[in-house]
């Protein structure tokens, strides 16, 4: 009986002390925070949507402001081409050039695929600092293709929230997201977000290729590759105006 | 009767021609009688059906519940009115929380509705008995037959269940498909999955909420403002409208058929005037007048309307009685129509179908034996007994 106390006492002092060399989960946010926010980005992509029957390829070029302004336009195919997506604080309007009309995406609207991808326009709608939203836990230590990282847990703080748990691999050493994993309450594994080709630009580390995948569903998910990308460059206002749209 | 007599006569008279024009108008009436008799049977059965499965005694709709706006379904449930107490302990009244959700079966992306009943309701027809849980774990589902086939699930399947909650955070589950259901009502099964209220209202975090409430016609209907009654006339409306639409369809098959069997006896009767002008010319010199001859050419006309009738009742009512009592399959899948619509279907037919389609057939043959016999009206008898009248 003894020998069994002692046991697990000495488990609790080697688990305590464990979590004690762990940094904070905040200031594991706020380092990558510092690595990837600029105040603007001017970004091209490539998003490839992979379906049952077929792959479709989307060139986008968003210009961003922080966290609270975005405009997007899709630039190829020629389906798409001339679509525009313009984000302002919580607010989303898209304009379609084959109806030549602007409509407000909002309420459960927000819960819609956008363009058939993996990811809804409430993913793109999230900007509220994680910290605001989840309580961050730094709860162990993995390699992804040779980067140590620490697992950062982040469970909500809040009810109206989207996902209860998500657990994220930050590379150590250039504090980048490699692996972002979004959980139900019960447990269930719902999406991934894998970041890969991490380069340095304009003296950040920055992912150039993202995966995101419903991890219900079969399938490659939707992979979004960056073409270009400036940071901290000046964007006219009129970018960020609802009149631009049309 | 001695007009009748002659024209009956005259009528046999024509041999083969008769018979051939009496079987075309005994069939178009056959067939009036037996499509507008499986069209109503449709309509009873469906509207009937439809309360069994789905309506009951009427239902009570939530204000904010429309069942065509998707983006509203998830935030259209509210908690059960005070005023239902008495009748929801009676089980005379069963909430129904209907909420969004995505399965994904062989690892595709399926999306659904969920409702949920209580396990021990008896309003509906639904086996609710088998959402009973064997452990806390346990999620056991009902699903119809046709969400079985678009999904591929079997009995005792586990599935992965993702739905939101009233928050909007995702949650998913394994579900077990406890048993599969057959229905005539597509609208209680295609891309819909049945568990037990109170685990959906555990699952959506709404204890005591409800969408829908499905009233027992043994109670006495309430008028609450949050909370619109739609009676069994409104909540069928659409079926019996769809019928109707289909009888419409229905009648240009009837009028070709009509229309050939009328032509026909059209010709007959102008062919029998030109043929038979020294016999009109006799019976004018005999005393008749004008009008009685054309009478009798009329009669005659309108005679083959009854011996269509006669023939048709000979042929015609054991497959009637045969088919309503047999029932007549189709022998396909009818649960993905769209449309309360039974494997077999009973034809009912009413006197009011049998006695109108009876008189209509009758009055149309004497209009178009009428039309022909006018002639002979204007025709000088002198000309008539030569033969040359016309």
């Amino acid at each position: 009986m003894k020998s069994l106390k002692f046991s697990l006492s000495l488990l609790l002092i080697t688990t305590i002390s464990n979590a004690q060399n762990y940094p904070s989960g905040k200031s594991i946010l706020d380092k990558v925070d510092n690595n990837m926010s600029s105040k603007s980005r001017v970004v091209t992509a490539k998003m490839e949507i992979a379906g049952s029957r077929a792959t479709r390829t989307m060139v986008e070029k968003t210009y961003s402001e922080g966290d609270h302004k975005a405009y997007t336009e899709y630039l190829a195919p020629a389906r798409e081409k001339g679509t525009k997506m313009l984000k302002l604080e919580n607010q989303l309007w898209i304009y379609s050039p084959s109806t030549d009309r602007t409509i407000q995406i909002s309420g459960h609207m927000l819960r819609q695929s956008v363009m058939g991808s993996d990811m809804s326009y409430e993913d793109l709608m999230n900007d509220t600092p994680l910290l605001h939203r989840y309580k961050a836990d730094v709860t162990g230590e993995e390699s992804i293709d040779s980067r140590t990282c620490w697992i950062v847990t982040l469970t909500a703080i809040i009810a109206d929230i989207t996902y209860y748990r998500q657990k994220m691999w930050v590379d150590k050493e250039h504090y980048v997201p490699l692996k972002i994993e979004m959980f139900a309450k019960s447990g269930k594994l719902l999406k991934r977000t894998t970041l890969s080709n991490i380069q340095k630009v304009q003296g950040r580390w920055f992912p150039m290729s993202f995966t995101y995948k419903d991890m219900l569903k079969d399938g490659v998910g939707t992979k979004i590759s960056i073409l270009d990308i400036q940071l901290d460059s000046a964007i006219p206002a009129n970018y960020f105006n609802l009149g631009n749209l049309n | 009767m001695l007009l009748i007599k002659t024209a009956l006569r005259s009528l046999i008279g024509n041999g083969l021609k008769t018979w051939l024009n009496v079987f075309v108008l005994s069939f178009s009436f056959v067939l009036i009688i037996f499509m507008q008799g499986l069209l109503e049977g449709w309509n009873r059965q469906a509207v009937k059906d439809a309360v069994k499965w789905e309506i009951a005694g009427g239902q009570y709709w939530n204000q904010k519940y429309d069942p065509y706006d998707p983006f509203s379904i998830d935030s259209s449930a509210s908690a059960l009115p005070v005023t239902f107490k008495s009748e929801y302990a009676a089980h005379q009244l069963e909430p129904i929380l209907i909420s969004q959700g995505t399965i994904y079966p062989g690892g595709h992306m399926f999306s659904t509705l969920l409702k949920g009943i209580r396990a021990d309701q008896h309003l509906l027809a639904l086996p609710t008995n088998l959402l009973k849980s064997k452990n806390s774990s346990d999620i056991p589902v009902i699903i119809g037959m046709n969400m079985a086939k678009q999904t591929n699930l079997k009995v005792n399947d586990i599935v992965t269940l993702r739905w939101r909650d009233v928050n909007g955070t995702f949650e998913a589950v394994d579900i077990r498909i406890a048993g599969i259901f057959k229905t005539p009502v597509p609208t209680v099964d295609v891309g819909q999955i049945w568990l037990s209220l109170k685990q959906l209202q555990k699952m959506t975090l709404q204890p005591n909420a409800a969408t829908i409430l499905i009233k027992s016609d043994q109670v006495a209907t309430q008028t609450l403002t949050a909370w619109p009654f739609k009676d069994q006339i409104e909540m069928t409306k659409q079926t019996v409208a769809l019928v109707k639409a289909k009888s419409t369809g229905f009648s240009i098959f009837y009028f070709i058929f009509l229309m050939l069997a009328l032509i026909a006896i059209f010709d007959t009767q102008t062919l029998s005037i030109f043929r038979r002008q020294r016999e009109i010319g006799t019976f004018v010199a005999l005393g008749m007048t004008q009008s009685q001859v054309v009478g009798l050419f009329t009669l005659e006309g309108t005679l083959n309307a009854l011996l269509a009738i006669v023939a048709g009742t000979l042929y015609g009512l054991p497959l009637f009685i045969y088919y309503a009592l047999k029932g007549l399959s189709f022998g396909m899948d009818t649960s993905s129509f769209g449309i309360p619509m039974d494997d077999r279907m009973y034809p009912v037919f009413t006197p009011n179908l049998i006695f109108g389609t009876i008189i209509f057939i009758i009055v149309i043959t004497a209009a178009v034996s009428y039309l022909p016999a006018r002639k002979i009206a204007r025709m000088k008898p002198t000309d008539a007994i030569r033969g040359k009248a016309l």
